[in-house]
């Protein structure tokens, strides 16, 4: 994860201070109804101010208002400043990576010999180019030749070399990145300005950023709302001549604005901006908004089982002793049996008998002779002074040693191989001691945070191509709901459209290219930067730590963008009842002294009433920006915890917390005297 | 308040909700097309129609049929009031109706709002009310639950583009329910003394010597329709508090639970019909929950009693019986006055112009409310689910999901539509109000001055518009430019929000429906419940509550301080 910069970096701050200035150009402002409307009615009531002040009229209530009214516009650009500031960080040192490498192009492959210097931003899809240890890859292509270890940190920030080489699913170069050793013959495979690592500039800058489907019938609904205040607003002017009554324009405005939901028109496009931005820190590129919010409404998580839900290669997880045989016994020599074994399986029987029964490895004397692994003996072992150690396939050892398995021995090999798990047995000196459990074993943490899923209402699904008896074990194992076992590429894209037909979303992780298609399929595909250039491409999200088990967090983080939006949305609705109780009586009091009663607030007077109420109204933004960029905290409860708690809290505080608010402004306004 | 009060509250409401279940299933299998016995005699009535009942119509076509069908309704109307004069049935010799009020009398029965700006024993032959306004009283309700049976469809099904037949659904609704219903409490009604006849009127002897002309007709049959179908045309001008239209205690009993057992019964329907009646019940109990806050509240206003009044010497005891029966009671009238106005009937058996401030406040919120509360037939449910819609959109993101209901994706389209739809009623009940309250042709039909004066006209406007028709009275409603924009405010308060609603049904149709799971949001329980409840009251009072604070309430705190108007 990359470190994030601080809430309030003072860096960013300062331009954020600049950019929302510029963002003042209705033309761009237009985009956002509600703080357009807040805009034209600052420009309104700035010049009745000023009309005022020419006049000769008392004009510092006016002026208050206007002010206050554009700084709620300000607050709500500043908002969104910020949030893109946080991007353009992170986008400045991309760019600095980028740089404007020569490339040196082939142009016959081959004949890698013949190279003529060419800029990067000149090449074209299909050209070749050569790359050699200490130069930069100038674009994103397909290694066909050679193998060369690559330095990735320009784009993933992770420093350690990784190995690329033609053929096979790691045949993929990134742009930007550092050839560390060797030379490679690398097809292009972008376009200039097309590359990874320009969308991925484009996309943390918020360049390219469009509104979302729902960010797009949040924007429908708010401007719905300011279009219904408009209507009671403008009709107030009827109502109040008929009951004698003549409201300024400046207070009617102060109304409007209150009213209309800028509290939320404000922070939405920071919410959406800060959402990706939280995607990018966790080193997760989507290729866009829609795909973000797509993942919280995922449904049906496929994974992979080895290397996300397991660790991809089989562990020792138990020794079992034939009968008379003590399990100190057979796991020393297992261990024994085991020292010359350097594959991972091996090594994992050393680690599981140092942990399980504190056994040491012995040192390895010159009269140790080891016995390797041959297709015909299928075992392998040592021969020590103490006695010749063997392990090996159940019946090949069996056959070997010409000796039967005991029974009580066999019934525990059987129950090994009906799990899905594989079991080794081991002989000492021509006599079977007993067998070693070898299992896939599932990554600690995986059940709880499938368990976790299932209250989140999101069912995983693992992906093997395991038969079925392995598969369901292990996915009994693993918590997960269901499993498809000896997957194939076509039976992963029949099962997702399946799913989709149901109509649910599916989400899935994947890294090769007979992955694209299900890739492509999936609604939220995420694809390992470690990956072929064809997955990358089908993906809508690229993990740049090829990590598959982030698409949990993936999920986390739409499911979090869609709650800010929704909380605020409800907190800047339920806003208005407050205001209405300062501003009406505030209005109609003269007239109707009656009226009085709705000042429960106890506002000192009809002034400063309103001007409460508008300052409130604007302090408000600035005081949930953080909250925008951050994001409401959630929690994997259920659909109905969950809105019972932010219903709570955002929908009966939004109903309060004007109350207090627009009480303390007033007293402060008091206490200065402006009132 | 007395203890017997909330009883009869408790028992009339309780038999309401009884009878909507074998009512709600019913409308489920006309919904379906389960006819059961009928099927037989179903199939013949249509085919002898032309109409083919499995050739669904999309969106639009079922718009198209239900818009031509109501035009010619209203043509058809007009021509009979303004050719009263010459047509038969006509024994006391009435003139044609004039344009104007014509007009607006059309547009009123099409639209199932039944404002009359007439007296009915005064004006109307027999014929214009037993072929004309009853007739449109059974279709205007018959289009109504068509609609809602689209709509329900609508989110019962997935990856369709029809919606139902029109005709089929009209025909069946007609033929099969508001037909029998009707006839059974018409009986019903002749058994507690409403006449039903064709004789113009009986000469009575006074008791101070005078001779008083009393009109009768078909009452019966009128008065029974008038409550099923929440049409809510009296007869007579007074309507149910005229001795003929509300003969006792019972009868008006009877009229509150006709009166909302349709829109009661259509939310169970809606249950059955999308396979959770849980579902149904839920937006029953909104609504129900609505009714009795709301007659709680009346009967509380009013059992208070007028400040004033109390201190000029009148009994405290008896509360503010101004404008009320003493057959009926202030509990009977409280809770006719909140189910008339909530279920968009319109109907009255009280004066609500004689309700203390805050007693007239209560039937009039409810109207502004979007008259869902229960609502119309049929506009009640799908008035309904458009807030439920609008209700998953705003709090529902909270569970971080696109918000669903019933399995269907509310996006883009759906809160567009669903916004056009609520636009519809602040715009036309605060924009006619408005320019009324300033215009000398709007204050010229004014009776009182004041805040009072005021709420007469926003009832007038908010009545009409939300298809509700009941008078707060004070008003005097038969001129060009009251006639003229009062039928405009039924006109798009109808169909205004019918189009978008229809496209919104169109829409949700073709979307598939998705599985319910731990991860959406419930909308079956009390949560639901309340989060609806909150989102119906915030939206509506937010609108409405400037004009509201300029009417009763500055009334109430005037009529406090001795003020009146």
């Amino acid at each position: 994860m990359q470190s994030a910069p601080a809430l309030f970096d003072s860096a960013i701050i300062r331009q954020a201070a600049i950019d929302a200035v510029r963002k003042l150009n209705p033309g761009h402002l237009v985009r956002n109804p509600v703080i357009f409307v807040t805009e034209v009615v600052s420009i309104l009531v700035t010049l009745l101010a000023a009309r005022d002040a020419a006049a000769g009229i008392p004009w510092g209530f006016q002026a208050g208002v206007a002010a206050w009214l554009w700084l709620t516009v300000l607050f709500a650009t500043f908002a969104e400043a910020v949030a893109e500031g946080r991007g353009k960080a992170r986008a400045a040192s991309l760019r600095a990576a980028r740089g404007d490498t020569m490339a040196r192009f082939v142009p016959l492959p081959e004949d890698t010999t013949q190279t003529i210097p060419r800029a990067a931003g000149e090449l074209r899809r299909g050209d070749h180019v050569l790359v050699e240890a200490g130069e930069i890859i100038p674009s994103d292509g397909e290694i066909v030749q050679g193998i060369a270890s690559v330095n990735e940190s320009a784009v993933t920030g992770e420093s350690a070399p990784v190995i690329r080489e033609a053929g096979g699913d790691r045949s993929a170069v990134t742009g930007g990145t550092l050839v560390v050793s060797d030379r490679i013959l690398v097809r292009i495979t972008a376009e200039a300005g097309g590359t990874f690592l320009d969308r991925m500039i484009a996309m943390v800058e918020g360049a390219s950023r469009q509104k979302t489907p729902n960010e797009i019938a949040l924007d429908i609904l708010l401007a719905g709302m300011t279009i219904i205040f408009l209507i009671a607003v403008v009709t107030l002017v009827g109502f109040a001549s008929y009951s004698g009554a003549a409201p300024s324009v400046v207070v009617l405005a102060a109304l409007l604005v209150t009213l209309i939901p800028t509290t939320i028109g404000g922070l939405l496009s920071a919410i959406g901006i800060a959402g990706m931005d939280r995607l990018v820190r966790f080193n997760v590129l989507a290729t866009s908004g829609r795909a973000v919010e797509a993942a919280g409404d995922v449904d049906v998580l496929l994974l992979d089982k080895t290397g996300t839900i397991t660790f991809g290669n089989r562990q020792a997880a138990a020794f079992i002793a034939a009968p008379g045989v003590s399990e100190t016994e057979i796991a020393e020599a297992a261990v024994l049996a085991s020292l010359a074994d350097e594959t991972p399986e091996g090594r994992s029987i050393l680690a599981f008998a140092r942990e399980r029964y504190g056994i040491t490895l012995p040192a390895m004397t010159p009269e140790a002779r080891p016995v390797p692994f041959t297709a015909q003996t299928r075992m392998s072992g040592m021969d020590l002074p103490s006695g010749s150690y063997r392990k090996g396939a159940v019946d090949s050892l069996a056959a070997t040693l010409n000796q039967a398995v005991p029974a009580a021995l066999s019934a525990g090999i059987d129950r090994i191989a009906r799990t899905g798990a594989t079991p080794l047995a081991v002989a000492k000196d021509g006599r079977i001691l007993g067998a070693i459990e070898l299992k896939d074993i599932v990554k600690p943490g995986m059940r709880e945070r499938f368990a976790e899923l299932r209250r989140m209402g999101i069912r995983t699904v693992m992906v093997t191509g395991d038969n079925r008896l392995t598969a369901a074990a292990i996915a009994a194992e693993a918590g997960v709901d269901d499993f498809l076992a000896e997957a194939n590429p076509q039976e992963k894209l029949d099962y997702i459209r399946a799913q989709q037909a149901g109509g649910r979303l599916v989400a899935m992780a994947g890294d090769g290219t007979n992955d694209a298609p299900a890739l492509a399929q999936a609604d939220v595909g995420l694809a390992m930067q470690t990956g072929t250039q064809a997955a990358r491409e089908a993906g809508n999200m690229v993990d740049l730590d090829s990590d598959p088990t982030k698409l949990i967090e993936v999920v986390e983080i739409g499911k979090q963008l869609l709650i800010t939006r929704g909380a605020l949305t409800t907190f800047s609705i339920a806003n208005d009842v407050a205001k209405y109780f300062a501003i009406l009586p505030a209005i109609f009091v003269t007239q109707y002294p009656g009226l009085a009663a709705l000042n429960v607030m106890g506002l000192t007077s009809p002034q400063s009433a309103i001007l409460s109420a508008v300052i409130f109204n604007a302090l408000i933004i600035v005081a949930l920006v953080p909250l925008a960029l951050r994001g409401v905290a959630y929690a994997s409860l259920g659909a109905a915890a969950l809105l019972r708690r932010n219903l709570l809290i955002y929908g009966l505080g939004g109903l309060v917390a004007p109350f207090i608010g627009i009480k303390i402004i007033d007293v402060l306004l008091t206490l200065i005297g402006v009132a | 308040m007395t203890l017997i009060g909330w009883a009869q509250i408790a028992l009339v409401l309780g038999c309401a909700l009884l009878l909507a279940v074998p009512v709600g299933r019913w409308l489920a299998a006309l919904a379906e097309g389960r006819l059961g016995g009928l099927a037989r005699l179903d199939a013949a009535v249509l085919r002898a129609a032309g109409v083919d009942a499995s050739r669904g119509q999309s969106w639009q076509g079922f718009l198209l049929a239900m818009l031509a069908f109501n035009a010619a309704g209203f043509a058809l109307l007009y021509a009979i009031l303004r050719l009263q004069g010459v047509l038969p049935l006509n024994p006391q010799g009435f003139a044609s109706i004039p344009p104007y009020l014509a007009f607006n009398t059309a547009i009123s029965f099409v639209t199932n709002t039944n404002w009359q700006a007439y007296s009915g024993e005064a004006a109307m032959s027999h014929l214009s009310q037993m072929m004309g306004l009853a007739v449109q009283n059974f279709l205007s309700a018959a289009t109504g639950i068509a609609l809602a049976f689209a709509v329900m469809r609508a989110f019962a099904t997935g990856g369709v583009t029809q919606l139902g037949n029109f005709w089929a659904d009209l025909t069946r609704i007609t033929l099969w329910l508001l037909l029998p219903g009707t006839l059974l409490a018409a009986f019903a009604f002749i058994a507690m003394g409403v006449p039903q006849t064709l004789a113009a009127s009986v000469i009575a002897a006074t008791p101070s010597g005078g001779e008083q002309t009393i009109a009768l007709g078909p009452v019966a049959f009128q008065l029974a329709i008038k409550h099923l179908g929440t049409n809510g045309g009296g007869f007579f001008g007074v309507n149910s508090l005229h001795p003929f239209e509300g003969p006792s205690a019972l009868a008006t009993s009877l009229q509150i639970v006709l009166q909302v057992v349709l829109p009661f019964g259509l939310c169970l329907a809606f249950g059955r019909i999308v396979g959770d009646a849980r579902q149904g019940r839920a937006l029953l109990a909104v609504m129900v929950g609505f009714v009795l806050v709301a007659t709680l509240s009346i009967y509380a206003a009013e059992a208070a009693g007028n400040p004033l009044h109390i201190a000029a010497g009148v009994s405290p005891i008896q509360g503010n019986m101004e404008g009320k029966d003493v057959r009926f009671g202030l509990a009977l009238a409280a809770l006719f006055t909140a189910t008339t106005t909530g279920a968009s009937c319109g109907a009255v058996n009280a004066m609500i112009d004689s309700f203390t401030p805050l007693g007239g406040l209560v039937p009039l919120f409810l109207i502004q409310l979007g008259e869902v509360l229960p609502g119309g037939v049929g506009s009640g449910l799908y008035g309904m689910l458009v807030f439920a819609l609008l209700a998953v959109f705003i709090a529902g993101l909270m569970v971080g999901r696109t918000p669903e209901y019933l399995g269907k994706k509310v996006q883009a389209r759906e809160v567009k539509l669903a916004m056009l739809a609520v636009l519809v009623l602040p715009a036309v009940i605060l924009g006619f109000t408005a320019a009324a309250l300033v215009l000398p042709m709007g204050l010229a039909s004014l009776q009182d001055a004041g805040p009072h004066g005021l709420t007469e006209m926003l009832y007038a406007y908010s009545s009409a518009a939300g298809n509700n028709g009941s008078a707060f009275g004070g008003l005097t409603a038969d001129t060009p430019w009251l006639n003229t924009t009062l039928g405009l405010s039924m006109l798009l308060g109808r169909f205004a929000f019918v189009i978008p609603v229809l496209a919104i049904a169109g829409s949700l149709a073709a979307k598939p429906r998705a599985p319910e799971g731990p991860g959406t949001l419930p909308t079956h329980g009390p949560l639901f419940i309340g989060l609806l409840a909150g989102v119906i009251l915030i939206l509506g009072g937010l609108q409405y509550l400037p004009s509201l604070a300029l009417g009763p309430i500055a009334e109430h705190f005037a009529m406090l301080a001795g003020q009146t108007f």
